[in-house]
């Protein structure tokens, strides 16, 4: 008889030696976030709602509080349809998984606290910036195994924005890596507390701003959600899907989402540290800061009309990559001179 | 157990590696064969974290599966290769093929029976990889050591792409010439 206990014990050695992992924490994150996602979608239909002078939803439960796990409820009863004429049925299925595993593996590398990281890496940036990369490719193949002309349109588009926009958001953030000489975030988060402005928005201020614009593009969010343009492309990418696996899509977007603005408060707005402490919830700050950040996500969907596609790829080529260059030259010539 | 776990990894990998390799030159199937690449490309990863090299590992999946592959997808797209052609085009030279084939990798492994890793040189040994950080190290020895070949590379690269941009300029400028 196999020794299941040994064995699970043997894994969780392995998996903490070779990748320092730990089952447990993982577990409870992912739950968080889970519920985290839920209350965003709910926040985000509230928010917008009430800048558009509606109430947004208020039916199920107490001012609407119900309605996210009305709608997964929802989502999961409903039947799964794959069209008949889908590419390769393979890869339909398979595209909302790696779209939601990219951005939800994120989340393990990023410092809650200085003691509540799943696994404290010192490559923590550059993995990051790798599965945001990945999940583009749920979305692209999503786009092309649908084998339906809207689809394809939407993957396409996602491949070359995903493409330009990365490359000024990883050239956003080498400012901050050579400021805080790390690209372990816990690391970052201690260099900012220990530099006279306590937080790199200030004298990474560019780098913020582009790191910022360049999130929303990676996420692909208003203003820059041309991959699922309602008005022109229908639903874009995940036009074909529907019930649970529509539903991935939009978990892993909101996946994305929260981890670029954990990612844009633990390298940019000083992680879990704040003006004074709060007893007994060391996270507190990192969670204002996160849902301040959530908040202006929302505020930019509900502010700005969509891109059209040439402003969009003028926009990531001829200025943001520019942008994040000049920072990078003016970091450095601060860290010479200083 | 527990040196016996790291060997698993290997030989999963090794295997994984080789088999889906395999699959990239055989598929018919385009995207399939670039879907099979980034399997791959993952693998090619976990493999070099076992090795402890972290950094390499996560400038494999940025660069190759995130940026390159994306471009090849984006390629095959344009091309629109949905059809899955079956052309014998090699077939004849095949038993020529495999002779050579079969040679090359007896000699492969005759020349590698008497192969030892040499001992790290220089002031990378694993205690300073490991004491400093890969990227931290990696950073000095490009910008100091091997700053000439880093630079060529980079003008080489912007040459490329300064080419690329003059060619699609010229097809451009003919086109407004003929309207």
């Amino acid at each position: 008889m196999i020794d299941f206990l040994r064995l699970y014990d043997t894994a969780n050695h392995f998996l903490l030696k070779y990748l320092g992992l730990s089952v447990f924490k993982s577990l409870v994150l992912v739950g968080i976030t889970l519920l985290h996602v839920a209350y965003t979608t709910y926040a985000e239909r509230k928010i917008i709602g009430h800048m558009q002078q509606r109430l947004g939803p208020n039916r199920v439960g107490p001012r609407g509080l119900l309605q996210p796990i009305a709608d997964v409820l929802k989502l999961i009863t409903k039947e799964d349809i794959i069209p008949s004429c889908v590419d390769s049925p393979v890869v339909f299925k398979l595209a909302p998984f790696i779209s939601l595993v990219a951005g939800a593996t994120s989340l393990a590398v990023i410092p809650i606290w200085e003691h509540f990281v799943v696994t404290n890496v010192n490559m923590a940036l550059l993995v990051v910036l790798a599965m945001s990369s990945l999940s583009s490719f749920g979305v692209i193949l999503a786009g092309w195994a649908s084998n339906s002309r809207y689809s394809f349109l939407g993957g396409l588009r996602a491949s070359a924005q995903v493409i330009s926009y990365e490359i000024a958001m990883a050239l956003a953030l080498v400012g901050v890596m050579m400021l805080a000489g790390s690209m372990n975030l816990i690391e970052i988060v201690k260099a900012q507390i220990e530099s006279p402005f306590k937080i790199y928005a200030i004298p990474q201020i560019i780098g913020f701003f582009v790191f910022m614009v360049a999130a929303i593009a990676e996420t692909n969010r208003t203003p820059f959600d041309l991959p699922e343009a309602e008005s022109e492309l229908v639903a874009g990418y995940f036009v074909e899907y529907s019930g649970i696996r529509f539903a991935l899509f939009y978990l892993a977007e909101y996946f994305g989402m929260i981890v670029m603005c954990m990612l844009a408060v633990v390298c940019f707005l000083g992680g879990w540290y704040g003006p004074f402490e709060i007893p007994g919830v060391p996270m507190f700050w990192f969670l204002l800061k996160l849902y301040f950040l959530i908040f202006f996500y929302i505020w930019v969907r509900a502010t700005l009309p969509r891109y059209r596609y040439d402003q969009l790829m003028g926009l990531g080529w001829k200025v943001l990559i520019p942008l994040a260059l000049l920072n990078i030259v003016i970091t450095g010539l601060i860290k010479v001179l200083a | 157990m527990e040196g016996l776990l790291p060997k698993i990894v290997f030989i999963y990998l090794a295997v994984v590696l080789v088999v889906t390799s395999l699959l990239v030159v055989t598929n018919r199937n385009a995207v399939h064969a670039v879907l099979w690449m980034l399997v791959m490309f993952l693998h090619q990863a976990v493999l070099f974290i076992t090795l402890d090299a972290e950094f390499l590992a996560a400038v494999q999946i940025i660069v190759y599966a995130g940026a390159v592959l994306v471009l090849f997808l984006f390629v095959v797209y344009m091309i629109n290769l949905r059809t899955e052609l079956k052309i014998h085009n090699f077939t004849v030279f095949w038993p020529a093929a495999l002779f050579v084939s079969v040679a090359l990798v007896i000699l492969a492994a005759q020349a590698l029976k008497d192969f030892r890793a040499p001992q790290p040189v220089g002031d990378m040994t694993p205690e300073a990889i490991a004491r400093v950080g890969h990227a931290k190290l990696l950073g000095k020895a490009l910008f100091t050591e091997h700053i000439l070949s880093f630079e060529t590379v980079g003008v080489l690269l912007l040459v490329a792409v300064l080419g690329a941009v003059v060619l699609t300029r010229r097809i451009r400028m003919i086109r407004g010439e003929g309207l």
